[in-house]
């Protein structure tokens, strides 16, 4: 029974072959009996007060059911969308939260913006009849970037934040960090734009919501990330509907990378309209209205400094940012420039102080909100573009000065209130040094160079924090919800086992790796587990995926109510063989008696406990089904090192990727396979923020330029190389698996790896990400 | 209008508006959902189905374009038994796919690709593939899938 021990093992996924054969079950496949459609009138303008709207000629359209406006809203009295963590400003006070309604109450701020829904027969239908619906604009001037919504005189997006101030947060030391700078013997200073990116999952979200008569109950079928999340928040901050009477099921949901977490608009007028019109409604984005309505990410200006003394210890940084809200407040957007982005400005180093100010600002664009990294990739892209250029002007090897800073004993508590628990930055380094074959690069940057081509290579150390979080600091720290994860393990009477977790896969594969935590516990076939996510209405509790969390605390709520499953079948297996549950050991799936051959198999005691004909009924009831709950009592460090080697073309400005390696620490590794492709397409993001992608209004009028795949460069397979990866293990000390998250390394390090490798390439200071090839083509052919 | 052709070997028939795609005629009257929309501007390749043996964006043809065709989409891919098609299988075998989303539409690209160029370099399958996104994989493993079926169809 041994080899039903498959942790560390690439086991084949279980949901593939579901999705191989077209049988994947994604929300718009979804279609109910009387099914309706919905499709909403959106504000073609930035920024614009609504005079009017009729709706008159629409309403007599073919096959039109209602058409509701943000009146019919405000008369139902139901609320605006919550944020779900509030920031404290530098002077104390709660950050401005202008109101996020539903449907827009007499002015637009953004294009996109829901202004009507119009709920038909048919999806033709539906769009027909929003094309009949007049909305009657006065136009008001609009501003779209960070630097001019906080110039004096700029058009005023919320009366309740004035000066488009959300907030202004600051962490860490300023006495102490001015005074490094004021005896440093370095001073590098960089000025970033960390681009603003659309997260474009290719399933677009989608909803489809019911309300049944007899019971008074609503049914959800939505794309999204952590269905139990979305359920409090719409009943509880907005319906106040009662939350037992909401049941909300994200079946298979087409990737997510942070967009598919928040609460919707679009999500709570169905539901609230399902009732009304006594039909289920189903509403599915266009690509188009994607781009303009999912929340969007990153989007800072920041002035970073770092002070270095004269043999390149880091002395002090400081951080300057303005990162964009959007026009309004989405669900974490508050936290992520600040919790998920200051504290981890001290990176993999002993900087001794830290100063970080963050100034959250409104614009005339979508609300900005967490996508795959959240305030992580910001952050290392200012720490190591920093690093690297100090390097350079210190004439000290990149790699050297990293290992002259890096953090060597653990636990290390950062000036930016985190506490690392473990990590081994130099082996880390070393590694991907070997794999990236850097002592081979000067040969080959010369070999290109006789070509005509400028070769570069360029360093990126990562650490992010992950598994958030302990509930209670997330608390103190503003979070509105709790952190922890919930999981059940039923075992049937036939020795089979389903696993209920709140965390919920996208594309992440639980089904498998959940199905091999339990399966090795308990010495049973990884077939004989199956995993159920993604349903209010069949598990107990959840706060969701995001974060990179899902193994380290959703695996852990797992393992805790396995312990349970294992402590009551040694009871159960002791008064079989008639022994005591002290003497009863659970190995490779039999209980036995300790130091004797007496023993009865998992499958004989789950038997028991549902035939509990020879049963200890004074002691224990039957059945075979725990829960646990598990609140982490830190963040996971996952950390790591990219070396990222471009070769570019000066004649064309294209910069071809020749290398890029990936070595990182994710603790232990339940399923190789799985990680390695979480690591690729974090990388491939990150490569596609700092090579392709770029989100881009019109400065004057608020137009979003780069509204479909024509305009926004997603990467493709001809852009991208195939990559190198490896990892170091040190397991993480606080979760009983050791794990610490993969989803979002990728995304977090290759930013600034290759940045600061086309920077090497063309011996400049800075480029601007994306590096278009017109930007590395100018940058390559300016006169000196 | 009235339009009549096979799809996955059976013939259908149905009554539709001018204006349907083909897409949503597989998707919505057929109930075949396993080919997905990605986009609206032909980029993405998520709808990508057979039609007379050559790989098509059914997002971009009208249902009535496809009069009398012969239409295969992923739920024909694997044999009647579910035993799957190599294309298919070695996306299994090398974690070809994620959220699975991109996955039907990618699968019958790859499929159409190897048929053209029988055991095709890394360059070539990037290239040709290059009509399919995928926000999941980051395309390592695709294209080592189609590298591992093209040596076995
Ligand atoms: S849906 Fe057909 S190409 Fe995107
Ligand atoms: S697997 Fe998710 S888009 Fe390709």
């Amino acid at each position: 029974m041994g080899d039903m021990n498959t942790i560390g093992v690439s086991v084949k996924r279980k949901e593939d072959y579901r999705f191989l054969t077209g049988a994947g079950n994604y929300t718009d496949d979804v279609t109910l009996p009387h099914q309706s459609y919905a499709c909403f009138v959106r504000s073609p303008h930035a920024h614009a007060k609504i005079k009017g709207i009729k709706k008159d000629k629409a309403l007599r359209a073919p096959g039109v059911l209602a058409i509701y406006t943000g009146e019919d809203w405000a008369a139902a009295k139901v609320g605006g969308l919550p944020c779900g963590w509030l920031i404290t400003d530098v002077h104390g006070q709660p950050m401005k939260e202008p109101l996020h309604p539903c449907l827009a109450q007499g002015k637009a701020n953004h294009v996109g913006d829901q202004i009507a829904v119009v709920i038909a027969e048919t999806y033709n239908q539906a769009r027909d009849a929003a094309e009949l619906v007049e909305v009657d604009y006065a136009v008001l001037p609009a501003v779209v970037d960070v630097a001019s919504a906080l110039k004096q005189g700029a058009p005023q997006i919320h009366e309740a934040a004035p000066g488009n101030t959300c907030y202004v947060w600051a962490l860490g030391d300023k006495g102490a960090t001015d005074k490094a700078f004021a005896s440093a013997a370095h001073v590098t200073k960089l000025e970033f734009i960390n681009n603003r990116l659309v997260p474009n999952a290719i399933e677009p979200r989608a909803v489809n919501a019911s309300y049944a008569r007899h019971d008074e109950s609503y049914t959800l079928y939505v794309a999204n990330q952590n269905p139990h999340v979305e359920r409090l928040l719409m009943t509880a901050f907005v319906l106040g509907l009662p939350e037992q009477k909401v049941r909300v099921i994200a079946p298979d949901v087409g990737g997510g990378f942070g967009s598919k977490i928040y609460l919707y608009a679009e999500d709570v007028v169905l539901t609230w309209a399902s009732k009304r019109v006594n039909r289920p409604i189903k509403w599915t984005a266009e690509r188009s209205e994607s781009f303009v309505s999912d929340a969007h990410g990153r989007d800072h200006a920041t002035t970073a400094e770092l002070a270095l003394d004269k043999d390149g210890k880091f002395l002090a940084l400081r951080v300057h940012t303005k990162a964009a809200m959007g026009a309004y407040l989405s669900t974490f957007g508050s936290c992520v420039p600040t919790i998920l982005y200051a504290t981890l400005l001290a990176g993999q180093y002993t900087t001794p102080a830290i100063y970080a100010e963050v100034t959250a600002v409104f614009t005339n664009t979508v609300p900005v909100d967490a996508y795959r990294g959240a305030g992580r990739p910001e952050a290392t892209y200012v720490v190591e573009r920093l690093v690297e250029t100090a390097a350079r002007e210190m004439k000290i090897d990149p790699a050297e000065i990293r290992r002259r800073n890096f953090i060597k004993t653990f636990p290390y508590q950062t000036p930016v209130a985190l506490q690392y628990d473990i990590g081994d930055y130099e082996a880390t380094l070393a590694e991907a040094m070997k794999l990236a074959d850097v002592a081979g690069f000067p040969a080959r940057r010369a070999e290109a160079a006789k070509r005509g081509k400028k070769r570069g290579l360029g360093y990126s150390c990562y650490i992010e924090a992950c598994g958030i979080a302990p509930s209670a600091v997330a608390g103190a720290l503003g979070a509105r919800a709790g952190l922890f994860e919930a999981g059940e393990i039923r075992v049937h009477p036939t020795g089979k086992v389903t696993v209920f977790t709140g965390s919920h896969s996208h594309g992440q594969g639980h089904e498998t790796t959940f199905a091999q935590v339990v399966a090795s516990r308990l010495g049973i076939p990884v077939d004989d587990v199956d995993v159920v996510h993604g349903d209010t209405g069949r598990v107990l509790f959840g706060m969701g995926t995001y974060g990179s969390r899902s193994l380290a605390v959703g695996g852990t709520a797992i393992v805790k109510a396995l312990d349970k499953v294992v402590n009551k079948g040694k009871k159960i297996a002791a008064h079989l063989l008639e022994a005591s549950d002290t003497d009863i050991e659970f190995k490779d799936g039999q209980f036995k008696v300790a130091g004797t051959d007496k023993a009865v198999p998992f499958g004989s005691v789950a038997l028991t406990a549902y035939v509990p004909h020879n049963y200890p009924h004074d002691k224990l009831e039957p059945g075979l089904n725990e829960q646990a709950f598990y609140d982490p009592s830190n963040f996971t460090f996952p950390a790591g090192s990219h070396i990222c080697e471009v070769e570019i073309d000066p004649d064309t400005g294209i910069t071809r990727i020749v290398n890029f390696t990936a070595v990182d620490d994710f603790g232990n590794i339940v399923n190789p396979m799985i990680v390695e492709g979480q690591v690729h397409g974090g990388l491939t993001q990150g490569i596609g923020q700092a090579l392709t992608e770029a989100c881009v209004y019109d400065k004057e009028s608020g137009q979003l330029l780069t509204g479909s795949y024509l305009d926004y460069c997603m990467p493709r397979a001809d852009d991208v190389p195939s990559y190198k990866v490896g990892t170091k293990v040190t397991a993480c000390t606080h979760n009983p698996l050791g794990v610490k998250g993969c989803g979002e390394a990728g995304a977090i390090g290759a930013p600034p790896a290759l940045i600061n490798a086309i920077t090497d390439a063309l011996g400049i200071r800075e480029i601007e990400m994306p590096a278009t090839p017109e930007r590395v083509w100018r940058a390559a052919n300016k006169k000196a | 209008m009235k339009i009549s052709m096979s799809v996955n070997g059976k013939p259908v028939s149905a009554e539709v508006e001018t204006r349907t795609l083909l897409v949503t005629y597989i998707r919505d009257n057929l109930r075949l959902t396993g080919t997905h929309v990605g986009c609206d501007t032909g980029q993405c390749g998520a709808c990508t189905i057979h039609m007379n043996g050559q790989a098509v964006k059914s997002c971009n043809i009208l249902a009535l374009q496809a009069e009398g065709a012969d239409i295969l989409t992923i739920e024909g891919l694997a044999k009647a038994d579910g035993t799957l098609h190599p294309m298919q299988e070695a996306f299994r075998e090398h974690h070809g796919l994620q959220c699975g989303f991109c996955t039907p539409g990618m699968v019958m690209s790859a499929v159409d690709l190897v048929n053209k160029h029988p055991n095709p370099s890394e360059e070539t399958i990037r290239a040709e593939l290059d009509g399919n996104l995928c926000r999941c994989t980051g395309y390592h493993n695709i294209v080592k899938a189609v590298k591992a079926a093209s040596a076995k169809m």
